[in-house]
């Protein structure tokens, strides 16, 4: 079976900036289309990486106020087959076993209505995995075109 | 890069249509928030939203929008959308929104429906 590889890459660093995440969903916007990827299907991928950049804004308290950013084409055999993105900070992490599911029932009585970033992410995107620690967050989610 | 929230409302048949151009995150959901309390202070009991120009979402505007939808039910009034993405119709049924506000296609059948039911 063939191996998969990168066939496209994007490098990206984003200061901490309100709205920055609009610059990250250009890039993806971008890549995916390059795939032929559907526009509702690249819709989801730009929501998708708007949470994962604002939850890094907001949660991550990285020292260097910077989010990392890589988005590649992935296929075989020269074939694109998805889009990959992994959005890294270098922030004090936290364990994702420990995240409550949000739910709306619960959400509508408390005072803290937030806390939907990764629950979106995974219900938008084909596969994601999210490693976090001492050295900072991880989210690495992929669709496939 | 700043993607300001525009807003306009309008009345029709006795419920107030809030309309939304651009990016609806804390910004733009506190604006949308503050326009939907004017109209309950001014006693509309009945808001529809349409996002029809509104292409990009974040979950904190989102979680303000909740917050109306709190509001609207503590007043026994309704908060419902139109004209959404598919992709924000989607995430809205993700976090379970659709539950509490009604989402139409499109006005005319929300107008349809709302102002059916008083």
């Amino acid at each position: 079976m063939p191996e998969r590889t990168t066939l496209r890459e994007v490098r990206l660093v984003l200061p901490m900036v309100a709205e920055m995440e609009i610059a990250a969903t250009k890039a993806a916007t971008s890549l995916a289309a390059s795939i032929g990827m559907s526009p509702d299907r690249i819709d989801e991928v730009r929501m998708a990486v708007v949470e994962a950049c604002i939850n890094a804004f907001e949660h991550s308290g990285a020292p260097d106020s910077k989010v990392y950013i890589d988005l590649e084409v992935r296929g075989t055999a020269g074939k694109p087959e998805e889009l990959t993105i992994t959005i890294r900070d270098r922030g004090i992490g936290f364990d994702p076993g420990t995240l409550p599911n949000p739910s709306i029932e619960q959400k509508l009585k408390a005072k803290r209505k937030r806390g939907w970033g990764l629950k979106i992410i995974e219900g938008l995107m084909d596969a994601v995995e999210i490693h976090s620690g001492a050295e900072g967050t991880t989210v690495k989610m992929s669709k496939r075109r | 890069m700043t993607e300001t929230l525009k807003l306009t409302v309008t009345h029709r048949d006795g419920l107030a249509v809030i309309y939304t151009e651009g990016y609806i995150n804390n910004q733009g959901g506190e604006e949308i928030a503050r326009v939907a309390y004017d109209l309950i202070d001014q006693g509309e009991k009945t808001i529809l939203l349409n996002l029809a120009g509104t292409k990009i979402v974040n979950s904190i505007g989102i979680s303000i929008l909740i917050e109306i939808i709190e509001k609207m039910i503590e007043i026994d009034g309704r908060l419902a959308f139109c004209c959404l993405t598919p992709t924000i119709e989607k995430t809205f049924h993700i976090m379970g929104l659709a539950q509490y506000s009604k989402v139409f296609a499109d006005e005319k059948a929300a107008l349809a429906e709302l102002t059916a039911k008083g």
